[in-house]
């Protein structure tokens, strides 16, 4: 225990290598994303500065994704940009608070610092090893910090590369969105659990669409959905138990 | 880059950092289960089901088509990409079909 509460020592250095060696792969996919929404960011009109800033400093794939889709330069919906951003990355608070066993023993201002890395796969890998009484900060900062250059490099790249794609709607390019975000949707799918939260999503959304001006229908979709996934979860476990 | 532009990003920036450290600090008195917990991982699933739906729906026979073989590319390769690139396709060659 006492190599991990100096962050100098070897042992912490090992850690952070291994966290860095363990998450390649996971980096290089997460890389695929971030040149998807690279491209899809110079279409919604990002400059390149924009998308460094915000992968760099947002660093949450999904509500960038979401983020994207309510970009309009010139009339930016600025409020529900950022209360959607909040949505999308509330799950996020159950995961920094699982981690407090790893960076407990840290000061507080450091422990705080940590977890600026925190995301899905990179919390998930920390976890995996937490389980088997091997997580620790230097783990935790290793593939953080791969899983920031990772995102941070390729949304770059793809703004870069995209900005030779000249008209979009010619190569059916503005579909790339819709479909990203479907693939996305998909690949959450955890089972018959996920049917009627999706469902009220979907029809709530496409009722507030309808009748509220601007890109309110994903929040009120969202929410709506979610709370019904949790409503329905909590009446099956009573009927279990 | 507008000035609109930066506050929508620090904004963004702000919330999600905030979130993560705040799970940390309340981590002794955030609910692991119940009702609270089933609503926040139900969450990100339930906001891009909001988000793709209208978008879906608003296209046209084209978009539908293209939508079913991208999630039928996906189901059978479990690739994004692959996924992505074949919806684009399949939506450019549909549109100048139908």
């Amino acid at each position: 225990m006492t190599e991990l509460t100096n962050p100098s020592s070897s042992s912490s250095r090992a850690q952070f290598l291994l966290g860095m060696r363990l998450f390649t792969p996971v980096a290089i996919s997460i890389a695929a994303y971030g040149l998807v929404w690279g491209v899809l960011a110079g279409q919604a009109g990002m400059s390149v500065l924009e998308v460094a800033l915000m992968s760099g400093l947002v660093f949450a794939g999904a509500s960038q994704f979401v983020a994207l889709d309510m970009w309009h330069p010139g009339s930016l919906p600025i409020v529900s940009i950022i209360v959607a951003t909040a949505i999308v990355n509330l799950r996020v608070l159950l995961m920094s608070a699982t981690l407090r066993p790893v960076v407990g023993h840290l000061p507080l201002p450091r422990a705080l610092a940590a977890m600026f890395f925190v995301s899905d796969e990179q919390w998930a890998m920390t976890m995996v090893e937490v389980r088997k009484g091997r997580g620790s900060v230097g783990f935790l900062l290793g593939t953080g910090v791969l899983s920031w250059i990772s995102w941070a490099g390729s949304t770059l790249l793809g703004r870069l590369a995209g900005a030779f794609i000249d008209d979009p709607t010619r190569y059916g390019l503005d579909f790339a969105f819709t479909a990203t975000f479907l693939v996305l949707l998909l690949g959450m799918w955890k089972g018959k659990t996920d049917i009627v939260p999706w469902a009220v999503a979907a029809a709530s959304a496409i009722l507030t669409a309808k009748l509220v001006p601007g890109n309110w229908y994903i929040i009120v979709g969202g929410l709506l959905g979610s709370l019904a996934g949790a409503l329905v979860e909590m009446r099956r476990a009573r009927h279990v138990a | 880059m507008s000035l609109e532009a930066l506050i929508t990003i620090l904004g963004m920036a702000a919330v999600t950092y905030a979130i993560r450290a705040g799970g940390l600090l309340l981590a002794n008195r955030l609910p692991t289960t119940g009702f609270v917990a089933a609503w926040l991982r139900h969450l990100p699933g339930a906001v891009l089901a909001a988000l793709v739906a209208p978008a879906i729906l608003k296209g046209g026979p084209a978009e539908w088509l293209a939508a079913a073989a991208t999630a039928l590319i996906y189901a059978l390769t479990r690739n994004l990409f692959a996924a992505m690139v074949g919806g684009v396709f399949a939506v450019f060659l549909l549109r100048q079909l139908l």
